[in-house]
């Protein structure tokens, strides 16, 4: 898009602050990570990663978000089908509301749902009698990765949706094709690469969330503990270089989801009209 | 090509061209449906938990409510996460500004690989923004005895958590900024030079009034993450209240001490907070759209969440 320019001046000022302030807050303190998780020796690291408690929490931490990112899968691409094609009362006020996990603090909507789902509470006294247990369960987890994975499937899908042509749909419709048809067949093929790049944003975040998890997780070793919480205990116990290997670890796995939804956006962008 | 359907208002009258529209659109009970389920998962997903945090707040009276703000802890909290945001939100708007101009006016070897590292607070755990700078300055870190020698200290203090909010916040300015100045593009700009304006006038003359939004966009989202940052913030504090707790973490406090009613009143104003933001956002997001739509088309979307 931009040509090669050396016009306009500021080039050297701004380029050295980016670089100088990237270096600063990023680059330096991750070398410092990089460094510390071998200073330890190749074994040592194998040995803390694959320690059975933190083992236990990639099932956890790795599992369960990808159910959780499912969930918004499915109905952030219906909140994200209706605000695109559907005119209702609230329907801004809803938009609007999409990004509130966002914009709530994660501290706040971790209390805010260990209360909601705690056995006396608001919905857990109604779950209770049923059995259903979620404040300090695996549920509980689940419950607030969905809260924190939601607007991003919705906001990768709905501008996709909002661009889809008509004319393909009526062509369908034209040919005899029935409205299940025409999605099933038509509409969908288009925004899946929207829909699963959503899932994937939603499940990078549901990876390493961490304040909204650890009140309603209750953090039962083995049960309900997640990889970000064995990178703080292990630095409460002031083990700098096994807080740094599975820190190290996590940030290897985030960086392959990040890659497969850069691969799946330019995937995605083949099909949009712009761009 | 303009379609002479409109999708959002399907009448309900029965002839032949509305038997096209329900071949374009659900039918009505399938509309409500899917709006209901959505309706539903707005509710127990977003809605209560606002709800059960207001009400947690207020569950002791409005007085109990009002004297949680004159404890001298949570006063404290609320002016270290003020002072924290003071500092961390314009240097990540300084850099954001820079790294728009050098991004989307010049080319340069490196550019995507850079756009990338400040991409990279986003997809990462909140918890390792702590943790680098742990190991950088934590006792047990590489600059660890140098600090302690000169009697520095950075971790389970002050800098050491504005550094990590700076870290958690750094992409927020420059990622609503580059789309916007990559669409705008340098024309004008380009113009105000051959006037014979200067650097820093065309900056405060032409770019920033056209950014202006976006800049607005990206500084209220900046700001509502630095106050309300909570794991990577709790990895470099000492967790002391009256010390070195901001609200997040004092909300934290309380709610392990069973203070609830006060827990819920901090975190009442943290989502009073959320709610500011939540509408301001949709406003900058309108007015930059109104802005923009005289020129091209809007660029705030995707929004910085969206891109990975």
């Amino acid at each position: 898009m931009t040509q090669k320019r050396h016009i306009l001046p500021g080039f050297h000022l701004s380029l050295g602050w980016t670089v100088t302030w990237l270096s600063l807050i990023v680059l330096v303190p991750l070398a410092a990570l990089i460094g510390k998780t071998f200073s330890g020796g190749w074994h040592h690291f194998w040995e803390t990663i694959t320690d059975p408690q933190v083992v236990a929490t990639y099932r956890i931490s790795f599992g369960l978000s990808l159910v959780s990112a499912l969930i918004n899968g499915f109905f952030g691409f219906l909140a994200a089908w209706i605000f695109a094609r559907y005119e209702f009362p609230g329907r801004k006020l809803l938009e609007a509301a999409t990004d509130l996990p966002f914009a709530l603090p994660t501290a706040v909507a971790g209390i805010a749902l260990t209360a909601l789902y705690s056995p006396n509470e608001w919905i857990g006294k109604y779950l209770a009698p049923l059995g259903i247990h979620v404040a300090f369960t695996p549920l509980g987890v689940l419950i607030a990765m969905t809260f924190i994975g939601f607007p991003f499937v919705v906001r990768a899908v709905q501008p996709v949706i909002t661009e889809l042509s008509a004319d393909v749909e009526e062509a369908a419709a034209c040919l005899g094709a029935s409205r299940w048809q025409t999605i099933r067949h038509v509409v969908l093929p288009p925004l899946l690469p929207a829909l699963l790049t959503g899932v994937i944003m939603a499940y990078g975040r549901a990876v390493g969330e961490y304040g909204s998890i650890v009140f309603i997780s209750g953090n039962i070793p083995f049960k309900t503990e997640i990889t970000p919480l064995m990178i703080v205990s292990k630095l409460e116990q002031y083990d700098y270089t096994g807080a740094a290997a599975i820190g190290f670890t996590m940030l290897i796995a985030s960086l392959v989801i990040v890659l497969i939804g850069n691969k799946l956006q330019s995937w995605g962008n083949r099909f949009r009209k712009h761009s | 090509m303009a379609s002479f359907i409109d999708f959002r208002n399907p009448p309900g009258s029965d002839n032949r061209a509305d038997r096209l529209i329900r071949a374009t659109s659900e039918p009505l009970w399938i509309r409500r449906l899917l709006i209901g389920s959505v309706l539903a998962f707005f509710i127990l997903f977003l809605a209560l938990p606002l709800l059960v945090v207001f009400q947690g707040a207020l569950a002791k009276g409005i007085g109990t409510f009002l004297r949680s703000f004159t404890d001298r802890d949570i006063l404290h909290s609320i002016q270290i996460t003020l002072l924290v945001a003071v500092i961390a939100v314009p240097a990540n708007a300084l850099f954001g500004i820079a790294a728009a101009w050098a991004i989307t006016r010049f080319q340069f070897w490196g550019r995507q690989l850079l756009l990338a590292l400040i991409d990279l607070p986003l997809w990462v755990s909140p918890v390792i923004g702590g943790l680098i700078y742990v190991l950088l300055y934590g006792r047990r870190g590489y600059l660890g005895p140098w600090l302690q020698a000169h009697d520095i200290r950075i971790i389970f203090a002050l800098p050491g958590m504005v550094l990590a909010t700076t870290f958690v916040t750094f992409p927020f300015v420059a990622r609503s900024l580059i789309p916007l100045m990559q669409a705008q593009g340098c024309e004008e700009e380009e113009a105000a030079l051959t006037l014979g304006a200067g650097g820093f006038d065309i900056l405060r003359r032409i770019t920033l009034p056209k950014i202006k939004w976006g800049f607005f966009y990206g500084l209220i989202l900046c700001n509502a993450r630095a106050m309300g940052e909570f794991g990577a913030v709790s990895v470099v504090s000492a967790k002391i209240s009256g010390m070195t707790n901001t609200m997040p973490l004092e909300i934290e406090r309380l709610y392990t001490d069973y203070l609830f009613a006060s827990a819920f009143a901090v975190a009442s104003a943290l989502s009073l907070l959320a709610l500011v933001t939540l509408s301001l956002k949709t406003f900058a997001e309108w007015e930059n759209k109104r802005q923009f739509e005289a020129g091209q088309r809007s660029t705030l979307e995707p929004t910085i969440e969206t891109a990975p």
